[in-house]
């Protein structure tokens, strides 16, 4: 019997080049084509014990839908994902594949693993564009597999609070359940970090909004402009009746470093500029009222995801340069190799084992008095590893020099925004403000109330949120399972 | 969709809109602010609740037209509606019985003034008002506050009605009228709300005098709920949160030249944008 022959790398992502993509704020990586994406697929194995479908937080049957495509049955592909994933044009597209089904899969060992992000990605778009084509994408009748979900039968009725990744997808869950389900959203569009967060280079807001529609398809309402813990308590939605409450609100606040300067003009937390920039349109100004100032040189601070969509969106802006400021080395740096080859290429510049120690501004006699004019920094070495297991950044005592930037940018990470929190007696939290749960199930100390996404683990993944989300999912369907008994 | 209900001109530019908005008038308290944003290319921006009607549904707004957002706002007729209002936000005004307290308006923050001086009065403080515009036009809400305020003395800068001068000249006059050590015959609080030099000098002049005094800040704010940093400050040294630790603070903590600061960083982008809406009517 002849041997298959591997195609050793992943068909090519078709992306805009750089030297155009870093003036416009359109998706970069375009998607693949269908035969592309045949092409592709044809590279899966269809092992007869996956370890890829372990490696995925949420559990997608990978070689099922891989095995669609390649029966050119797109279709089907995407209803198959969708069993599990509630939103996958979004996974295929800010997944970290390559830690999770990608790293795991058995073509890694001695080649590149099937894109199994970029299928997902196409089967996703794919089902989009068809239905964008046959009818309005929120009408139920445009989705076949809603009619196999008994929407709000005479179950019990649930609260999510908050419509980032991981509400979405308890919520969507729940609602496949029979359950009616209401989101409580703060912001004024839905979505989270999936809208103010991510840019629109990275994933186009239209995909959230038709992401969110697919949700909302299920039956599940979705309400804006209610914070919880001040427009409606906990115990408000207790009393309207809900009967338990999924927290999915996200690790919102935002980190400085605590370093003198900090408060001046010029300097942003990530959330702040990306905020402004992607929920509010400031890159549209003055179409769009919220304003953004950038300067000529950017600095940002950190080496995550969040600091290359920094430094990106300074860019497409119009900075002329931006650095990324790194106390670590490249290898520790947290960031997407993907997301940082894509900086690098655009332009973007690095200085590693760097920390910034005050931020300088101008006092006056200038036009614009307490704006950022420099920072100063030192040269750090690397110690022996810390808490978080990576080696510890040691400052070179005398290395300091001036680093001159207008626009700095702090993309530290989050932390636990207290607001919701502090409104809620009786919710166990630990140290760091971040609520406490049973792993297994999202359980907090409040009966009937579940956590789960970053107001549980700290900032991570998307992906994780969701994992974390449909656990949370079964376990208040048997808690409520329980309660009628 | 939140639907204006009424709509009045206190002033040239100073409007009052009652606004359907159900959940924050079951919710609000004093001292609490929306964040409202008025179309879909709008911005988001604080705007303080004067008053409300849970049994109507609906809450009270007055500001001042200054900036795009306000000025469209402000344009709006009867029946009409706004896309977003988020809230009841910040931490409501500390209500106690201090004794006597002086609450000083300056401007369009007399209407921020009325909800607190009325609670105030509530619970047995005895209230002294100073409330103060630049002209006569602009002077607002004086009839209310006269009703809810033990004393009421009123400034213009022009002298085109009441006594010719500022809210702080009174202030000055009070606090010297009496011994610099305190007495029970001293106001134990000063509430003050306005522009931000007036409550930066009110608190500069309470200062020597150890008297507690509460300011209401106003500063440039995204989402309002504590997400972004936009709104921060420096008080007693340590970075805060207007939206979340505030509105209000110790006026004689903050760190008032930062926050002058602060507040101006888009101003050019300001004049574009009114630019642009006065070359487009």
């Amino acid at each position: 019997m002849a041997k298959k022959r591997i195609q050793p790398k992943k068909t090519p992502m078709p992306r805009q080049a750089a030297e155009i993509r870093k003036k416009n704020f359109e998706e970069v990586a375009l998607g693949y084509t269908e035969e592309q994406a045949l092409v592709e697929a044809n590279r899966c194995l269809q092992c007869k014990n996956p370890i890829c479908i372990p490696g995925c937080p949420v559990e997608i049957d990978i070689p099922a839908f891989i095995k669609k495509i390649q029966e050119k049955d797109c279709l089907g592909a995407i209803r198959k994902i969708k069993e599990k994933n509630n939103l996958p044009a979004i996974c295929g597209r800010v997944c970290p594949q390559e830690e999770q089904c990608e790293k795991v899969c058995v073509l890694a060992k001695k080649y590149e693993p099937v894109a199994i992000g970029r299928l997902e990605r196409f089967a996703a778009d794919y089902e989009l564009q068809v239905l964008g084509e046959r009818c309005e994408v929120s009408g139920k009748e445009s989705l076949p597999e809603t009619l196999h979900f008994t929407l709000n039968t005479k179950q019990p009725k649930v609260a999510v609070i908050g419509s980032g990744p991981a509400g979405l997808t308890c919520a969507g869950d729940l609602a496949k359940m029979g359950y009616p389900v209401t989101i409580f959203e703060a912001l004024h569009k839905p979505g989270g970090v999936l809208v103010y967060g991510i840019p629109e280079f990275r994933l186009p807001k239209k995909i959230v909004e038709q992401e969110v529609a697919y949700v909302q398809s299920l039956g599940v309402e979705l309400k804006l402009n209610y914070v919880i813990g001040k427009t409606l308590t906990l115990d408000d939605l207790f009393c309207q009746g809900y009967e338990a409450i999924f927290i999915g609100i996200g690790a919102g606040a935002p980190k400085f470093m605590g370093i003198p300067g900090e408060n001046f003009n010029g300097v942003y937390s990530a959330n702040e500029f990306l905020t402004r920039v992607n929920l509010m349109k400031a890159y549209l100004f003055p179409e769009y009222d919220t304003p953004i100032r950038v300067g000529k040189r950017v600095a940002v601070i950190g080496g995550g995801n969040v600091a290359m969509d920094s430094a990106r969106t300074a860019l497409r802006l119009g900075a002329e340069e931006v650095y990324l400021i790194y106390r670590r080395s490249r290898k520790e740096m947290p960031a997407r190799e993907e997301e940082i080859e894509n900086a690098l290429e655009e332009g973007i510049k690095i200085e590693l084992l760097t920390n910034p120690v005050r931020i300088i501004g101008d006092e006056g006699g200038n036009h614009l008095p307490g704006w950022v004019k420099k920072i100063e920094c030192i040269r750090m070495s690397l110690g022996e590893p810390d808490a978080s297991g990576r080696p510890r950044p040691v400052e070179i005592p005398g290395s300091n020099f001036y680093f001159a930037c207008e626009t700095v940018i702090m993309a530290l990470g989050t932390e636990a925004n207290p607001l919701f929190p502090k409104s809620t007696p009786g919710l166990a939290l630990n140290k760091w403000g971040y609520i406490i749960t049973d792993e297994q199930t999202g359980k907090t100390s409040l009966e009937g109330v579940y956590a789960g996404g970053d107001i549980v683990t700290g900032s991570a993944t998307v992906i994780s949120a969701m994992g974390a989300a449909k656990r949370s999912a079964r376990a208040i369907n048997e808690y409520l399972g329980s309660k009628k008994r | 969709m939140f639907k204006i209900v009424n709509r009045t001109e206190l002033a040239a530019s100073i409007k009052k809109i009652e606004i359907e908005a159900k959940e924050i008038a079951g919710k609000a308290v004093p001292g609490q602010f929306v964040m409202v944003r008025v179309n879909e290319t709008g911005e988001r921006i604080p705007l303080t609740i004067v008053d409300k009607n849970p049994q109507k549904g609906t809450i009270t707004l007055i500001f001042q037209e200054i900036g795009q957002t306000t000025k469209k706002f402000g344009a709006l007729k009867v029946g009409e509606r706004i896309l977003d209002i988020a809230g009841p936000l910040g931490h409501p005004t500390e209500i106690k019985k201090y004794g006597t307290i002086i609450a000083i308006g300056g401007g369009v923050g007399c209407a921020e003034l009325l909800p607190i001086v009325k609670v105030y009065r509530e619970v047995g403080n005895k209230v002294i008002g100073i409330i103060g515009a630049r002209t006569k036009e602009l002077l607002i809400l004086e009839k209310e506050l006269s009703e809810t305020t033990d004393e009421l003395y009123i400034t213009t800068d022009d002298g085109t009605y009441g006594e010719k001068g500022f809210v702080s000249d009174i202030l000055k006059r009070i606090l010297t009228a009496r011994p610099l050590t305190r007495t029970p015959a001293y106001p134990d609080l000063v509430y003050a709300i306005g522009p931000v030099p007036m409550m930066k000098l009110v608190s500069e002049i309470t200062r020597p005098y150890q008297i507690k005094t509460v300011v209401s800040l106003n500063a440039i704010m995204v989402d309002g709920t504590g997400m972004c940093g936009s709104c921060r400050l420096e008080v007693g040294g340590k970075t805060k949160l207007c939206c979340v630790d505030g509105p209000e603070f110790d006026g004689h903590l903050v760190n008032w030249d930062l926050f002058l600061l602060r507040n101006k960083r888009f101003l050019e982008e300001e004049k574009i944008a009114l630019t642009r809406m006065d070359t487009n009517k």
